[in-house]
């Protein structure tokens, strides 16, 4: 029974192509001279420059976490790094009709199709391919309601005030090693404004692609939501087969003011590395976002089924008086993947409510581990927290770790925490099988019944791609 | 329909069905009773196809077709069904979405069209009636937190919804208050019919008062020691099983 | 700090039971050597995050006073959950007192006594057991113990014996007791089929006293044996207890333990069980009940490393004041432990503002068979059953006792033995009503 679970988490990774595309790209290594050469490239102001090198400052004191993460894997070497790739044709911020053909042809491939004639109905995108933008999608039909969306390197030029408040004011430079790295050096990334009591009337979506070799990502993405708007994110990734791994460090800020709500979803699919665990993306990503206002609104959703190993923890700072963070996530590991991701959310204001519903599952060699911080702090009267995290293992070689870290500070608050292991039972499997279902689609079904506190937390487009991920179909609408 | 000749089958290398004959025609109940651990659940799992037992001789013939050559699913597609003594719970998956994912199956092994959920809903209306339930039930996850006697009765709305052509009910019976046994006998009867066949799995005689069967057989230590008519039963409501063990240790 | 230790070690050296033989002489060595190299864990040691030890790393501590001059029967009357004729080992500041013990009869073969006797009559046991349980490379603390430990109460139960009658190792401390360190060591070997209850209480008769006690206690519990361990601290709340018990449980086992900590300032205790064969059963229920300043940190760790076992776990704690808990408990499930059933369960109430709890039940599998849950909980009293008591005519204060009470009961409920159960019930009581 294990071997047809094992071979059915173990569907050929569809994305694992590369684009043949001349590229300007930054010398191996890392200095103040490659931050300089990046802030160059991109045309930026002084002090966002004077930023950068501060937290490359920080950053060269720091040193890469190794004890604490339940990640094994050799230090990155960072002087053989390309922190900058950008493809050569195109004017930069241009109309997407002046996009390289092979670009947009890399995206339909990817099933993101870009031009005029065929994008996609009611989501914006903006594509990232290595370190730039490659266009935005929606742009001007969102600009008529005042939503700025566009890349990052955009909103330094057209909306700097912006970016100059908000840049680093949820995760700040010096946040942990990644981010300060990411401070250095990120390239490009996605800017979304929403002003005030405006609700998006689409879904943003940035597509997140890796081409060249030797190359890590540095994305940095911002989103505001003023008081009363509401927007809802999704995210894509996907990269080419290497046998070298390849380092995806980014930096997610979302600051939600009063009564705003922001809903961020994200689909996972970096390359996870072949069967002998060669290769593949190192997800090390820092997520945060403050509840600023009160009764504002932060949901994260992501499915975790790629990259070698990934290290994130998508956080809510509970500010705002009756605020609410929430926390899905599905996380999958097979073959040699790893995966040490959870979140924190951390309760500052009155009445201040939090859920967290992680779903683990263990494939292969697969190490999933959720670490989890919930801490209510003296002031946070009221403050509720509920955390669900269960785990499923396929087979014997793999292992489910849980780490959750409860800190309560307040005695009017309330904080629940439950944790179980499942297992696709014997007995589950025959008695689909005897009602007609063969053993793929019984599985399909029992791991799909699992996941679906959190597929339900997606946008349905998101959900059915989540669930092709899983290799299962999505479940009908009956009932 | 079925055809079961010098059936032997074992668990964990300890042989449990020592030889069973039994041929049940198209229309016709038969009413498998027997002491606790005669190897009556044994028969139905084995006809099912339960993984945990080993068939070591012997041959079942369903329909012209070798049954203990085929997989579980392919039994279930070609008409065979197994009521559960204890089913399985599944988590997060809703009864409605389960039933008519099986439901698909079973059509497209048969070269039918699926149907869509909307079609799917109508049909599933009028099968609840039969075990007499709300279409609530339909969006609770399969089983879980059901009590004993709901679980039986969504083994009985199954089967009205499959539409099998052999239907074992393995102890349907057990657990099941009177008015929860009397709805789910109800059930089978209004499925009754002259090309469905019935092999009805019971400790007590008590279920054979609303499932009247055709044969009765009393299964004990892997064989079937006697078989008669409906009156078997009664008779060994009156005489207890020792009566048919005792006839077995002196013949 | 840990050159005192080591002094003392000297000190010992020539001191209780210079007789020691090599085989534990060399572990000694080995023990303070590995100290001089560790010290005290710091505060980035994941393991001591949250246990402010400071105060004992920096403190000086004596060797505790050799004289147990003045304690009477009557001054331990209190403590002997009324069976003053149970078999009991006093040891006052850490010395052993034949005088203050009890000797009941005992059935064949059965061994009750103080450490150094038994090293000196029972020297092949305690070479299979003493320090092969707890090895001292496992904290710096039980290094510490290793290293310097005089007395301590050993129980060897023989196979297929049922010791009816409990056994009682109480530990004592007295005002003499101030600015020193004691390091019990305890040994409780329960051979095949046998069957016995064990309770191990530190109590001070000095409430007020800041002292150190560092004990480290080791079981062995043999293939289908049945072994209850009670473990009761109430030392002088300005008192440090860093405890271990560290067990290992052989093939159809059943061992329970139930810990409960009201005194210290500081109370650690470390309960570890290593499952080492198939179709084992262990509970581990635990109760704190803390106010003031105090800090009460319990971690806990079972290793399932063979299938078919069942572990069932629950720790309750009632914080007061400004007082603060800790509770760390980790489930271990090898690849090999298939069938595992392992349930743990941490539940807080909270009965001021400022009081604080960090729990973090922790779960590590890698078998694919096996129903693993852990749940914790902080919050305060139920206020639907707080109005529902008071719309009964109970007042508020009284209604909130009753329902920290229940709390509290659920898991005393578990202790086997009916006198140490009421008298449990009523320290848990006389507690509420003084307030907590």
């Amino acid at each position: 029974m294990s071997s047809s679970v094992e071979s059915l988490v173990n569907k050929e990774y569809k994305y694992g192509f590369v684009t043949d595309i001349e590229s300007d790209m930054a010398p191996k290594g890392l200095s103040e001279d490659i931050v300089r050469f990046i802030s160059a490239r991109k045309h930026e102001p002084e002090w966002l420059l004077d930023w950068r090198l501060k937290a490359y400052r920080g950053w060269v004191k720091m040193t890469e976490p190794h004890e604490w993460p339940n990640i094994r894997y050799q230090p990155v070497d960072y002087q053989n790094l390309r922190y900058y790739s950008a493809p050569k044709t195109g004017k930069p911020f241009g109309s997407l009709d002046e996009v390289d053909p092979k670009l947009l042809e890399t995206y339909e491939k990817l099933g993101i199709p870009l031009s005029e004639q065929k994008i996609l109905a009611g989501v914006a995108v903006d594509a990232i391919f290595d370190s730039v933008s490659v266009g935005t999608t929606y742009k001007a039909k969102l600009a008529e309601q005042g939503i700025i969306f566009c890349s990052f390197g955009e909103a330094v030029q057209e909306h700097p005030e912006l970016v100059r408040k908000y840049l680093g004011s949820v995760v700040p430079a010096s946040d942990n090693f990644f981010a300060a790295l990411n401070a250095a050096v990120f390239s490009d990334g996605s800017f979304v404004y929403i002003p005030k009591g405006v609700r998006c009337p689409m879904e943003l979506s940035t597509y997140f692609r890796i081409n060249t070799a030797e190359t890590g990502q540095f994305e940095r993405t911002l989103i505001v939501a003023e008081a009363g708007a509401h927007v809802s994110y999704l995210e894509g990734c996907t990269a080419p087969k290497r046998d070298e791994n390849q380092l995806h460090a980014a930096v997610v800020e979302l600051v939600a003011l009063e009564g705003a709500t922001i809903k961020y979803s994200t689909v996972q699919n970096w390359y996870a590395g072949d069967e002998k665990g060669r290769g593949g993306i190192y997800n090390f990503v820092t997520k945060r976002g403050k509840c600023a206002g009160a009764n504002s609104k932060i949901s994260w959703t992501q499915v975790e089924t790629g990259s070698a190993i990934t290290w994130k923890y998508p956080s809510v700072i509970l500010q705002g008086d009756n605020s609410v963070g929430e926390f899905y996530s599905v996380a999958v590991v097979n073959g040699h993947q790893q995966a040490d991701t959870g979140t924190k959310m951390i309760h500052l204001g009155k009445n201040t409510r939090s859920t967290i519903v992680s779903k683990g599952i263990s494939a292969g060699q697969g190490q999933n581990s959720y670490r989890g911080l919930v801490k209510v702090l003296p002031k946070a009267a009221g403050a509720r927290n509920y955390t669900q995290c269960d785990s499923m293992l396929i087979g014997n070689r793999c292992g489910a770790h849980t780490f959750p870290y409860i800190d309560v500070q307040n005695s009017s608050s309330s904080v629940e925490h439950e944790a179980s292991t499942a297992k696709i039972g014997e007995d589950q499997i025959f008695y689909l099988k005897q009602r007609g279902l063969n053993t793929e689609n019984a599985i399909s079904m029992i791991v799909n019944g699992f996941c679906k506190e959190v597929f339900k937390e997606l946008p349905m487009e998101f959900a059915v791609e989540a669930q092709k991920l899983l290799g299962i179909s999505l479940e009908g609408s009956v009932g | 329909m079925l055809n079961i000749k010098d059936l032997r089958a074992s668990a964990g290398g300890v042989e449990i069905l020592k030889g069973i004959n039994l041929a049940v025609r198209p229309g016709e109940v038969h009413a498998i009773m027997g002491p606790n651990g005669s190897g009556k659940s044994t028969l139905a799992q084995v006809l099912a196809g339960h993984p945990a037992y080993e068939v070591t001789g012997g041959s079942v013939t369903y329909l012209e077709q070798d049954l203990l050559d085929m997989e579980p699913e392919e039994r279930a597609q070609a008409g065979v069904f197994l009521a559960f003594q204890y089913p399985v719970e599944i988590p997060g998956v809703s009864n409605a979405y389960f039933l008519r994912a099986a439901y698909n199956e079973i059509r497209k092994a048969r070269g039918m069209e699926e149907v869509d959920s909307m079609d799917f809903i109508d049909l599933l209306e009028e099968k609840l009636k039969l075990v007499e339930w709300e279409s609530e039930i339909m969006s609770r996850a399969v089983n879980a937190g059901f009590s004993g006697g709901e679980k039986k009765r969504n083994e009985i709305l199954q089967l009205a919804v499959l539409e099998p052509k052999l239907a074992i009910l393995d102890e349907t019976d057990s657990g099941l208050d009177i008015d929860a046994l009397r709805i789910v006998a109800a059930g089978v009867n209004k499925l009754r019919s002259q090309d469905r066949s019935f092999i009805v799995v019971t400790h007590y005689q008590r279920l054979l008062n609303y499932i009247v069967p055709d044969h009765v057989h009393v299964l004990s230590s892997g064989r079937i020691v006697r078989s008669g008519g409906k009156e078997l039963a009664l008779e060994l409501e009156a005489r207890g099983y020792e009566w048919v063990e005792a006839a077995e240790a002196m013949a | 700090m840990s050159e005192t230790l080591l002094q003392e070690t000297d000190a010992r050296a020539g001191a209780a039971i210079a007789e020691g033989p090599d085989w534990l002489e060399a572990v000694r060595r080995a023990a303070a050597e590995r100290f001089a190299q560790t010290g005290f864990p710091g505060s980035r040691d994941e393991e001591w995050r949250f246990t402010p030890i400071g105060p004992i790393a920096q403190g000086v501590w004596r060797a505790a006073p050799t004289a147990s001059a003045g304690v009477t029967r009557e001054q331990l009357a209190p403590f002997t959950f009324g069976h003053p004729e149970w078999n009991t080992l006093v040891f006052v500041n850490g010395l052993y007192s034949e005088a203050l013990s009890t000797a009941s009869a005992l059935p064949a073969g059965v061994v009750v006594s103080s450490l150094a006797e038994a090293l000196r009559s029972d020297g092949a046991l305690l070479e299979r057991h003493l320090t092969r349980h707890a090895p001292a490379e496992g904290s710096p603390f039980t290094a510490v113990n290793t290293a310097s430990f005089r007395e301590g109460g050993v129980v060897h139960v023989p196979a297929n014996v049922d010791l009816d009658q409990p056994v009682h190792l109480l530990f004592v401390s007295t005002a003499a007791a101030g600015g020193s360190v004691t390091h019990p060591r305890n040994l409780i070997v329960v051979e095949r089929g046998a069957r016995a209850s064990v309770i191990e209480s530190y109590v001070t008769l000095a409430p007020g006293q800041s002292y150190w006690s560092n004990p480290v206690t080791e079981v062995s519990a043999g293939a289908g044996s049945w072994l209850e361990h009670t473990r009761i601290q109430r030392e002088s709340e300005a008192a440090y207890h860093v405890g271990l018990t560290h067990v290992d449980q052989q093939r159809d086992s059943h061992y329970r333990s139930f810990s409960m900590a009201m005194g210290a300032a500081l109370a650690r205790h470390n309960l570890h069980v290593r499952l080492n064969d198939e179709n084992v059963e262990t509970l581990m229920y635990g109760l704190y009940l803390t106010r003031g300043e105090q800090v009460a940190d319990n971690h806990t760790a079972i290793f399932h490393d063979h299938p078919n076992c069942r572990s069932w776990e629950v720790y309750k704690g009632v914080l007061d004041d400004r007082s603060r808990a800790v509770f760390n408990g980790k489930v271990f499930v090898t690849p090999e432990a298939q069938k595992t059933d392992a349930k743990q369960t941490n539940r807080n109430l909270l009965l001021s503002d400022s009081a604080k709890v960090n729990t973090k039940p922790q779960l590590e599998i890698f078998a694919d068979d096996v129903k693993c849950t852990h749940g914790a909980t902080v919050g305060r009293l139920d206020s639907a059953a707080l109005f529902y008591a008071r719309s009964r005519g109970v007042p508020a204060a009284a209604a909130e006792r009753l329902l920290t009470y229940a709390f509290a009961a659920e898991v005393i409920d578990e202790v086997a033995l009916p006198p140490v159960r009421e008298e449990l019930d009523r320290l848990v009581l006389e507690r509420l009503e003084t307030g907590v």
